[in-house]
């Protein structure tokens, strides 16, 4: 399972800052000329429309689900689970990763059993969970849980043996406290790895719990997508398979976002 | 009183082992500025490590008043040569110089007591919320030095550490430095590979020879204090220990077998 992290866009110089026409009127006109490429080409059945159904039926589609009940609650479904698969992946992936990282001999003696179970596909367990957790929200979560939980701890490991030699001595010069040492030599060294790898999880929780939601049947976005597939509403579909994509835009957002003002509050934290 | 008797320090190699320092010697008395000076690659980081107990000793011993050095002991502040990496990035300049007083059992207000105090007497009490890395080199290292004063050592152990600073800098640091020993009467050990810092500096110079590094001689520098960058260094006993200093580690370089370039 490969979770894509769209690359940051090119920081604009002050220089070019008075020109935003440049950076949203080009891309957004590319986008209008892509959905009325698709439109004409269904429209004209060079496309099969009862495959492709044109953007404008798609939209109104869309609009027509906003009013309806089946949308929030997909909706809700879906992002309390990432919310969840988020944060117990990250929490318990750092926890276990600093101590992993801080105890040499624990993390040699895992390892084996890391390197067999971090390659493992989240998806092949689907039947596993099914059968011992059942079909319910909790499936989604473990399984989203299980992508992103390698993601976190890997890098959290890397990161805390990455504090600098010197200041590890400066540590033991000045006979810091263990607490003090992982505080604010080994949690800082850590925070580089600590971000990407938080950017990381949130797209493999997503894409691991629409999956489970079309593959399982559980309520979300991926159940109304495989639903309206069945009931021979592409339409419906395309515009839940749309909103998926700009849910995990937003959720992406959110994170940078986040990023920014973490790094705003503690400095860039130097050349680590 | 610390006192170095017969140290020997050696890595182990694939090769056997390679040593560091050998049969290395002598003691440096309390309020006294010492300075081990070698050409690079004499084993002074080693012999400095093994002294602040950050490296254990191979054989032979360091003794600080009757009691042998084994990891690093609370009464010794080392200031690195890499103050980048030894300040802590994201705190602040003066979170930086209380974190090692933060488990002494020392009272937060005599905490926040010391750390303006440290950082008035190296001239940056405005520099206090600063981070580290908004500050330039020759300030960041006053910080590490801050910091030291602020623990309250008995010995400061500094290994190069204006090594990595400007010249004017590295004048204006060696001034606080024997500002700061004359107040507080700390017992200094500098470690150098500059000549003429080292003479400027000290009560007494040791001169390392390559490794395994031994004591080749120790000079008294019977300068008077307080020394001055511009009137001491024009001085013509200035003159003679500083060639005689510099002499020995010539001899010392010319001497040595090719392999150890």
């Amino acid at each position: 399972m490969t979770a894509v992290v769209a690359p940051a866009p090119p920081k604009c110089r002050s220089g070019t800052a008075s020109l935003p026409g440049r950076r949203f009127v080009l891309p957004t006109a590319f986008i209008a000329f892509l959905i009325s490429l698709q439109e004409l080409l269904t429209r004209t059945e060079v496309l099969p429309s009862n495959y492709f159904p044109p953007a404008s039926e798609i939209f109104t589609a869309f609009i027509g689900e906003l009013g309806g009940s089946a949308l929030p609650d997909a909706l809700f479904g879906t992002l309390s689970t990432w919310l969840q698969a988020l944060v117990i992946s990250v929490v318990l992936g750092t926890v276990i990763g600093v101590l992993l990282g801080l105890v040499v001999p624990l993390e040699a003696f895992l390892r084996p059993v890391i390197e067999f179970l971090r390659p493992v596909p989240s998806v092949a367990l689907i039947p596993l969970v099914v059968l011992t957790i059942g079909t319910g929200s909790d499936s989604a979560l473990f399984l989203a849980v299980f992508a992103a939980f390698w993601q976190v701890l890997i890098p959290a490991i890397v990161g805390v043996r990455s504090a600098h030699p010197v200041a590890l001595e400066t540590a033991r010069s000045y006979n810091f406290t263990l607490w003090q040492r992982i505080r604010y030599i080994q949690l800082a060294s850590m925070m580089p790895y600590l971000v990407t790898s938080i950017r990381l999880a949130t797209s493999t929780t997503l894409i691991l719990i629409v999956t489970a939601e079309i593959i399982i049947q559980m309520p979300g976005l991926g159940y109304e997508i495989t639903m309206s597939r069945s009931a021979g509403n592409p339409a419906r579909m395309y515009a839940y398979i749309a909103l998926s994509g700009i849910a995990g835009i937003v959720l992406n957002g959110l994170v940078r976002w986040a990023e920014s003002r973490v790094a705003s509050t503690h400095g860039k934290g130097g050349k680590q | 009183m610390l006192i170095v008797s017969d140290m020997e320090k050696t890595y182990p190699t694939k090769s056997g082992g390679f040593t560091a320092v050998s049969g290395m010697s002598f003691h440096i008395e309390e309020g006294e500025l010492f300075t081990i000076v070698g050409p690079s690659g004499a084993g002074k980081t080693t012999l400095l490590r093994c002294i602040s107990g950050l490296d254990d000793v191979t054989a032979g011993s360091v003794t600080f008043n009757g009691q042998q050095v084994s990891g690093p002991p609370r009464e010794f502040a080392v200031v690195f040569q890499d103050y980048a990496r030894s300040l802590m990035p994201w705190i602040t300049v003066a979170k930086n110089v209380e974190l090692p007083l933060m488990k002494k059992g020392i009272s937060a207000a005599e905490r926040a007591q010391r750390v303006a105090s440290a950082l008035e007497e190296v001239g940056l009490a405005d520099a206090m919320e600063k981070k580290p890395f908004q500050l330039s080199g020759g300030m960041q290292q006053r910080v590490a030095i801050a910091r030291a004063i602020a623990y309250r050592p008995q010995v400061l152990i500094m290994d190069e550490p204006f090594a990595s600073v400007d010249a004017q800098t590295r004048a204006d640091l060696e001034d606080l430095l024997l500002r700061i020993r004359e107040e507080t009467g700390t017992t200094v050990l500098f470690v150098t590979h500059d000549v003429d810092e080292s003479v400027y500096l000290s009560n007494r110079v040791a001169i390392v020879s390559r490794s395994p590094s031994r004591i080749d001689e120790i000079v008294d520098i019977p300068l008077p204090y307080p020394r001055d960058q511009i009137r001491t260094k024009s001085l013509p006993e200035f003159a003679t220990l500083r060639t005689h200093v510099f002499g020995r580690i010539r001899e010392m370089v010319s001497t040595a077998t090719p392999m150890a370039a």
